[in-house]
Parts: C-alpha cells; structure tokens; sequence
C-alpha cells in the first residue's frame, strides 16, 4: 500500500513537472505570442477587488486580442497569477511570471504586494504597470515600476479637504489596518493634510483577522468625531459598514479607491450609513469612448457566467476595472512603440508613452506616476444601492 | 571502523563540494529567472528553520511554537541594521528617516540577527521553560504574536517604520549564498548535536527526571537549547529577509510556525536530513510543482480537464499532505538519517541476500 | 447615563465575543481532555458551519437550512475524527497534532476554492440580526442573547456530563485512557460523541458570531479558534467551566483594551493575560495539577 502510494505520488510530480514545462510557448493557431503577467490578489484580504480589476483586463484583452509590434501580429496571451494579497507570497508569485517569460506586468491592486514584488520585476529587467497601487513606495526610485493612478498624498489631501469643505468637520476618526501599506500610508497623508487644515485626528489601527469592528466605531462615536476615516479593504469596509449601521454611527464615513466597490454598495444598500469615496473613473459619462466601455463590459458580464461572479455577482461597473480596462491599452501602447517584446526595450520607451484611456488621459512623469490631478468624488445612494456623483476635486 | 568514518566523512563532504558545483552550473545554464533558483533559495532557509526547530522538538524535547517570532526578530534586526544611510529616508518615510543612523555590513547584519532572536529567546526562556508540553507551545506561541504586535506599534516606529514594509536593505542575486549560509548552520548544528551537549539533549528528551538524576542541569540545558535554536531561527529570518527584499511583521504568523513544524514532521521528528529534503519538498511543492493545478484553461487534447482553476493547488497540496502524515506516521526518515555509513550497509546487505541463494 | 451609555457597548460586545469564545472552546478543551490532542481543526469547523448556512440558505429557507447546517457541522466533527485522528491514535502525540494542521489546512483551502477567494456574507437571521437600543447604546439582538444561549448550553452539556451513560463514559475515558477501555467503555463511540458535541455546539456559536460580524473567509475561523483555544488553556485545559470562566475574560478584556485605544495589542494582550497565568498557576485555573510519575 505505502509503495503504491509513493509511487502514485512521485508520478504525480513528475506528471507535474511535464506540465509545468508543457504549457510555455505552445499556442494552436501558430501566431507569434507575446505574454502579458497579470499579477493580482485573487484571494486574501484584496480578493475581491483584484478580480475586479483582472477582468477589466481579461475584457480588454478579449476585445482586442492581438497586438501588432514591428508589422508582425501577435498574440496577446494573459499570465495570471495570484499574489494571495500577501507579502511574502508576493515574491514567489511574481517568480513564477517572470519565469514564464513575461514581456511586461499589470498590476496589483494593493500596494504593499507591488512594493514587496517590485525589486524582482527589477532584477529580472521585467518592466511593470501598476493599475490602482497608490501608495508612493511602488514607484520611489524603481525605473522599472509605472503606474496609471494618481498617488495617496494626493488623494489624502483630497479626502482631507473634502471633509473639511463639505461636511465642516473639526475631529476625524482614521481607522488603518496594521501591516497594510494602502491603508497606512492613507491615514497618514490624511492626518497631515488634515491637521494642515487645523482639525484633529484620533488614530486607531486593527490587526490582520479582525471581524469584531463593533469597538471601533464605539470609539468613532466617543471621541465626538465629524468624520469616520477608513480607507481599508473592502473585506473589512462591508463590516465596519454593518457594525456602523446597527449602533447608528452619527457621522459620514470617507475612503478612498478601495471602497468604489458593489460590495460596498451591497453593504450600504437599505441602511442609514453615508458614504463618500474618491475614485479614478465615474459612469454616467456621455463620452462616446466611455459608453462604448460601459456597454460592452455589462454585455461580457451577461455572456460570462464566472465573470460575473468575479464582479460580484452584478453589473455595478468598479473603477478598478476600468483602470484594469486602461492599463491593458497602455500596455498594448508600450509594445507597439518599443517594437519589441524584451523587457529592456519597452522599459526604455515607457516612459514616453501616452494613452487616452476611459478613465482619462494617461500619461507618466519623472518617477514613473500617472500625471492626474483630478479624482472623482462619488456617495452612496442609500435607497437605490447604486453611486452617485458628487464633484470632481483636485489639489493645487 | 574508524578508517570507514574517515572514508564516509570524505565521500559526504565531496557530495557536498559536488552539490555546490552542480547549483553554480546550473546558474550559469538554466535563466536566472527559473523557478528552480526560487525553490533553492526559499528551501534553503526553510531547512535552516526547521532543522533549529528539530533542535528543539526532535533532539530536546521541547515542545515550541514561536519559530516565527525569532524568525522575525531575525528578519527585522538584520533590515534595520543594513539599510544604507541613503535609502532610510525612503524607507522610513513617515518617521523622518528612523532612529538608527548608521549601517553594518552584510556578515555582521546575518550575525547580530541570530544574536538579538537568542538574547530574546534566553530572557524569554527564563518565565517560560518552566511550563511543560502544550502549555509551553502555547505560551511561545504568545510569544511570538505579542513581538509580532510589539514590532507593528507605531510608537516604535522610528525602529521598526511601524507596520510598514521594510526595504532596500542588501539582498543577494546567486542561490549559493542562502544555500551556503545553511549548510554551514546546519553544520554547526549537527556537530553540536554531536557533542555531549547533544547527548545531554536527547537524555532530557527521553526522560526528563532520569537525566536530572544523572546529574544533568535540566534548566541550564533546555534554556541553552531554546537560545541556540533560536539564534540559528534568527539567521535564517535574516536570510528570508533576503530573499523576499522586504520584511514585514504581519507575515510572520502563527501559521508560519505551522508550517515549519509540518516540515519538520514530515521529514521525521530527530532527523537533520529529513527537515531538509522535507524543507525542498515542501516549498518545490507548494510554490512550483502544483502551479499548473491553477490554470482553468487547461486541455489534454480538446478535453477541458475539470476542476482546475485558482485555488485547486492548494487544495492538491493539502491532500497530498493529508496522505503523507497519515501514511508515514513518523515522517520520510523516522528518526534516522541519510548517511553514507547507512548507504554502505543497506548495500553491503543488500549483497549478501544476492549471494545467498 | 452618559458613563453608561459610553461604556456599555464595549462591554455588551465583550460579554457576547466572550459566549462565542466560550462556545469554541469546549470543543478544544473537551477533546484535549480525552486524547490530549490539540484539536487545530476546530476554528476551521468553525468556519465551514458558517459557510454551509451561507451555501444552503440560497437554496432553502433559514429555518431548515440553520438546523441542517448545525447537524453537518456534527457530521464533520465526526468524519474529521474518523479520517484524521483514529488512525494515529497510537502514533506518536506529535503526529496527530500534525494531522490536526494538516486537516485545518485542507478545511481552509477547500474552503478558499469553494468560495474562490471571495468574501462571503452571513444572510441577516430574522429577530436575532435586528438592532435594538439598550440604555441608549444601539446594538445588535443577538449581542443580548448570545451569552444567555451560552449558559444555556453549558448547563445542558455540564447536565449530560454528569448523569447520562455517555457523559459518566466520557469522565472515565478522560481520567484514564487504558483502565476505561478495560471496564469495556466504547472508546470509539465516546470519542466520536465528544467530536459531534464539540462541533454542534461550534456551529451554534458561528451562528451567533457571523450574525454579528456577517463576513466569512476561508481563514475567519483562525482568530477565534486561536483564542478560544487560549481561553481553553486559561481555564485549565480539559474543564469545562475552566473554558467557559476563561472566554468571557478574554472576551470582556479584548473589547476593553480596544476601548482604552490600544487597537493594536487587542490579539496580543490576550496572549499576555494567558503568560501571566501561566506564570502564577502552570496548568491553567482549573487545571488539574500535573504530577510527574518516576
């Protein structure tokens, strides 16, 4: 029996081992292939806007399979992987798609995972896009990591200021959680612009695994704070949302990108719980290009039964997803200039490359950061579950 | 006799050179980005932990669980110290550049990692050895969770950049260096389980209040024990710091610990040889072998093979290793070890039965 | 009133965590009692009855789809036992544990591949999910009613223990392994009976948990397995009101250290508590003294 069983387990390694070496370069229609690494949490803390923002690519990437580089046609092939949400699972995922040979990498969605990746997509000459990772770090003295956000200071101000002007508020409560850079760095830029403004800050942070969120907003409540702060993942926003809405939390909450989510809306559906958040793209837009995006993501969420789980199981548009959407042009922008499909080249031309996206014009600075200056301020419709637009707010 | 020792000491360390020669071959053959090279580099200091755990749980006895604190001890130490002068402010950007202003060298960075996990562990050791079996286990469990909180506090912050990534201190490129360093600790490890330290070790395993009678001192031993394994956890925190560029305190959690001690149990509780192959096994499994088990598009031919899509890996894992500890109860080598002496035997016997009939 | 009002919530919340800590952990400390088998399983079972709700609460109405999730879960307890622990039973102790993190391990991604990493939501339980108002703190029904279940419960367990066959089985079995199994107890029948008690009673705290604190993962079961486990060692592992005594004070004391705002020890400060103990009384508050025979 155990002989069976070992032998049973060694072919299944060497099994394994085939198909790790099986499955490279190999493509039925004998087009050329060039590899894109999609490098997003699909489990973990940021599961579930990681999947969000995969499938504005893996939309892009349906619609436009194909990329021309050099006047030859090639075949765009995505390189999924999930980074876990975790820091040290990062650098093993981000191995994995630098060994299958990835031309260049998208993602991720949280930044503590892109900064914890960032020196292997460097020593392995693979240039990398970041999508929606805000936090400085990612990019700070990296050639080789880019994104297409805007940054926290700024979006910290922003929130700052958007607390201050509309809701008058003198006393914030900011809630992070321990060990995330996102959420972290948030608070702090927030605390310091906020305090700029002259108000007050009460700061609290709970460690990874917390489902009890009931103390905090007792505190929130306590302190005789104006606003609530919490720009933390949206695992944690659904309960820190509920927890608000049953001891009836007499203040708005804030956040920032990571909140532009239906599960959010879900949470805040039916309830007496305001919320603001900050974004990268609003859907009401009568822009031809931005309706083209609209129209045709909700028709593949009706065609695509798994992707419409992905989204969470309706076809609220997220921001992430457009921005996914946006990096894959972006991306496809890169080839087609470098007219290469070696790391070392496109990293040489991206920082020249411009794109006019559906969550606006994309182009890079010195650093390697989006040049945006605007966000969008979107609130949570309590009786419909959907968003409404607010104001479009920039910092001078 | 001892000629054979002397031959078999011989032929272990040319495997070993050989070993080596084979590794920096490869490195210059397969590309840098093989995931080979990942799995050497995360093996390797796995095998370290979990040899100093066997230290601890195979040889001593004790019954620990606060692997990952020291790791961490080890992996923060070693960050803080080597960050250079130029990066810290980058680094530590919400606390104006941190506390520490100069940095060591990479050696010395390895060194002080291992000594700041022992110098806990030895204060740590003193309250906490008392405690037997699981009432020890859990009490280092604790251990480890409150530096874990300790080390995220922001009020230290200038120390430790709170519950941020740590970065851009010294990493290596080759896969030698991480393999290096371990053999050697592991070496140092196994000479000292050699000794009549070792002996005195495995007496109090055995039985705690017979090896008191023979005149061992039970709480210098297992005090001494405990800091020496987490001097080596230190070290190999240093070197998974390395490899991963960055440190943060959240993922060194009680579920790391878990890990380890899988790997020690599945290569068998007391055997060096066992936590190491285990260690590779382990990681080529969970990080490399199973990946394709991820992939939803997979055919064989036209047929969509059901089932596969992400998260099927570690389930297979799971499985995989459900069905090792139930069917190897003492692990891969029980409490033997893979040596050449017991090569030579097995063959030698193996002989005989041949001219026999 | 307004020292109340401001204070009262931590201590609701704490009360009612220290109920579902306490329901968890007679499980651990009930099976540690009989094999000595640190049951790293449980905070997984924990999770999986939450999930089995969620899955089933699509397909049938709450009212079936709750009592039938309760009776899986028991189902679980007992087939994890049967597949994972009584093949080792005369294997090392140090394999069974393992096989205890193996099998949380295997609960925990399965459970990851199921839900494909997504967040799942506990539906809202009529009645007990609604928020109320006591002395001007708003809070959830089922935070009054969770530590009223519990005592229930523990008075109903404390009862079968005492005075039914099975229960006087299982004193014996945990006072001496081999004499109990010479006087012809059923050792197999007993074991499996602490499993499924241990199970129902950790499916009945997820269901006052999660209507609570409504998300589930695949790894929410870890924090509260954890800690339930630390309140089972507080108490003296193998004692039941031990457990029982030692999850209400962790319970109450996490809520309040949150209070005082040291968010950031909340998990750690109830591993100190458990070292200060541990210190003073070695084997827990109830636990029976350890006596080493030469």
């Amino acid at each position: 029996m155990k002989k069976l069983i070992a032998v049973l387990t060694v072919l299944l390694i060497a099994s394994a081992l085939v198909f790790a070496g099986g499955n490279g370069e190999s493509s039925g229609s004998g087009k050329k292939v060039v590899k894109i690494g999609v490098y997003e949490p699909a489990s973990g803390d940021n599961g579930a806007g990681g999947k969000q923002e995969t499938l504005g690519i893996q939309y892009a990437n349906a619609i436009t399979p194909t990329v021309t580089i050099n006047g030859t046609e090639y075949e765009v092939q995505l390189v999924i992987v999930d980074n876990e949400s975790s820091n040290d699972k990062a650098v093993t995922a981000a191995s994995e798609l630098v060994s299958k040979g990835v031309s260049l990498v998208l993602g991720s969605y949280g930044s503590g995972v892109s900064i914890a990746a960032a020196d292997t997509f460097a020593s392995a000459e693979v240039p990398a896009i970041g999508v929606t990772c805000t936090n400085p770090q990612v990019t700070l003295g990296n050639d080789w990591y880019y994104r297409i956000c805007f940054l926290d200071p700024f979006q910290g101000t922003v929130l700052a200021n958007y607390a201050k002007d509309t809701f008058g508020a003198k006393k914030a409560y900011a809630l992070a959680k321990l060990g995330d850079d996102y959420s972290v760095g948030l608070c702090n830029y927030f605390i310091k612009a906020f305090e700029a403004l002259g108000g007050q800050v009460i700061y609290e942070t709970f460690p990874e695994g917390t489902s009890d969120f009931a103390a905090y907003v007792t505190n929130a409540k306590n302190g005789g704070c104006d606003v609530f702060y919490s720009p933390v993942s949206i695992e944690a926003a659904a309960l820190i949302i509920e927890q608000a809405n049953t001891q009836g939390l007499p203040m708005p909450i804030l956040a920032g990108d990571t909140w532009d989510s239906n599960v959010v809306l879900a949470a805040a559906k039916g309830t007496n719980v305001s919320i603001s958040v900050t974004t990268f793209f609003v859907e009401g837009s009568t822009d031809k290009q931005i309706t083209d995006f609209v129209d045709g993501f909700k028709g593949y969420l009706a065609s695509n039964a798994t992707a419409l789980t992905n989204n969470g199981g309706n076809d609220e548009i997220a921001a992430v997803t457009a921005m996914g959407f946006d990096a894959y042009y972006v991306a496809l922008e890169a080839l087609k200039k470098a007219g290469s499909t070696k790391g070392a080249d496109i990293q040489k031309i991206l920082p020249g490359v411009t794109y006019k996206g559906v969550s606006g014009d994309i182009a890079f600075d010195k650093n390697g950061d989006a040049v945006r200056n605007v966000a969008y301020v979107k609130k949570v419709d309590n009786a419909t579950g959907k968003w409404q637009f607010v104001s479009v707010q920039s910092v001078k | 006799m001892d000629k054979d020792k002397r031959k078999d000491l011989i032929i272990a360390l040319a495997l070993i050179a050989l070993l080596f020669v084979v590794v920096v071959v490869l490195e210059q053959l397969l590309p840098r980005t093989s995931m080979l090279f990942t799995v050497l580099k995360k093996g390797s200091i796995y095998a370290l932990v979990a040899v100093s755990m066997n230290l601890l749980n195979g040889f001593t006895g004790l019954f620990s669980l606060g692997q990952a604190g020291f790791m961490l001890l080890g992996a923060y130490t070693y960050a803080i110290f080597t960050i250079p002068m130029e990066q810290r402010a980058v680094v530590y950007q919400y606390y104006d550049g941190g506390i520490i202003q100069f940095s060591v060298p990479v050696f010395v960075g390895i060194v002080l990692a291992g000594i700041v996990a022992a110098i806990f562990a030895y204060l740590i050791g003193l309250p906490v050895l008392k405690l037997k079996s699981d009432y020890l286990a859990i009490a280092t469990l604790g251990f480890a969770e409150i530096i874990r909180a300790l080390f995220q506090w922001d009020k230290l912050g200038g120390l430790t950049n709170g519950s941020n990534l740590l970065r851009r201190f010294p990493v290596f490129k080759s896969s030698i260096f991480p393999i290096a360093v371990s053999a050697i600790c592991i070496a140092i490890i196994v000479l000292l389980i050699n000794s009549t330290y070792g002996r005195a070790f495995k007496a109090i395993r055995d039985d705690e209040v017979a090896a008191e009678a023979m005149g061992i001192n039970l709480a210098h031993h297992k005090r001494m024990a405990f800091t020496i394994s987490s001097f080596f956890a230190g070290i190999s925190g240093a070197l998974l710091a390395m490899f991963q560029t960055t440190v943060q305190a959240s993922q060194f959690k009680s579920a790391m610990t878990y890990e380890i001690l899988l790997i020690v149990v599945i290569g068998g509780i007391g055997s060096i040889t066992g936590s190491c192959i285990s260690s590779f096994l382990f990681i080529a499994c969970s990080e490399w072998w199973l990946r394709f088990l991820d992939n939803a598009e997979t055919y064989i031919g036209s047929f969509h093979v059901p089932l596969l899509r992400p998260g099927f890996r570690k389930v297979v894992f799971s499985v995989v290793i459900m069905a090792i500890v139930l069917l190897y109860q003492r692990g891969i080598m029980g409490d033997k070890e893979l040596s050449i002496s017991g090569i030579r035997k097995r063959l030698a016997e193996r002989k005989k039965k041949k001219v026999k009939p | 009133m307004g020292f109340l009002q401001t204070n009262l919530p931590y201590l609701l919340a704490g009360i009612s965590t220290g109920g579902q800590y306490a329901l968890i952990a007679i499980g651990y400390t009930m099976v540690y009692g009989i094999l000595r088998l640190i049951n790293f399983a449980h905070g997984d079972v924990f999770m999986c009855a939450a999930l089995m709700v969620i899955y089933s609460a699509s397909y049938m109405p709450l009212y079936i789809s709750l009592p039938l999730a309760i009776v899986a879960t028991g189902v679980l307890g007992f087939a994890i036992e049967r597949v994972a622990y009584k093949p080792l039973r005369t294997a090392p102790r140090m394999s069974a544990m393992i096989s205890a993190i193996g099998m949380s391990y295997l609960i925990q991604n399965l459970a990851l591949y199921v839900t494909g990493g997504l967040t799942k939501y506990y539906p809202p339980v009529p009645f007990i999910s609604d928020s109320i108002e006591i002395f001007g703190a708003m809070t959830k029904r089922v935070t009054i009613i969770t530590p009223f279940v519990t005592l229930v419960l523990i008075v109903v367990l404390v009862n079968i223990i005492k005075y039914t066959k099975i229960g006087i089985a299982m004193r014996a079995v945990s006072r001496d392994f081999e004499t109990a199994q010479l006087m012809g107890v059923k050792i197999n029948s007993v074991i499996s009976a602490t499993f499924v008690i241990g199970s129902l009673l950790a499916a009945i705290g997820s269901t006052l948990f999660f209507s609570n604190y409504t998300g589930v993962t695949p790894t929410v079961g870890g924090m509260p397995g954890l800690k339930a486990f630390v309140a089972a060692v507080f108490g003296g592992i193998g004692s039941i009101p031990g457990a029982v005594i030692g999850a209400f004070i962790i319970g109450i004391c996490e809520n309040i250290i949150k209070g005082l705002g040291w968010t950031t020890f909340s998990d750690a400060f109830t591993f100190v508590l458990l070292i200060v103990v541990l210190m003073f009384m070695p084997t827990g508050l109830f636990g029976e003294k350890a006596t080493d025979k030469v």
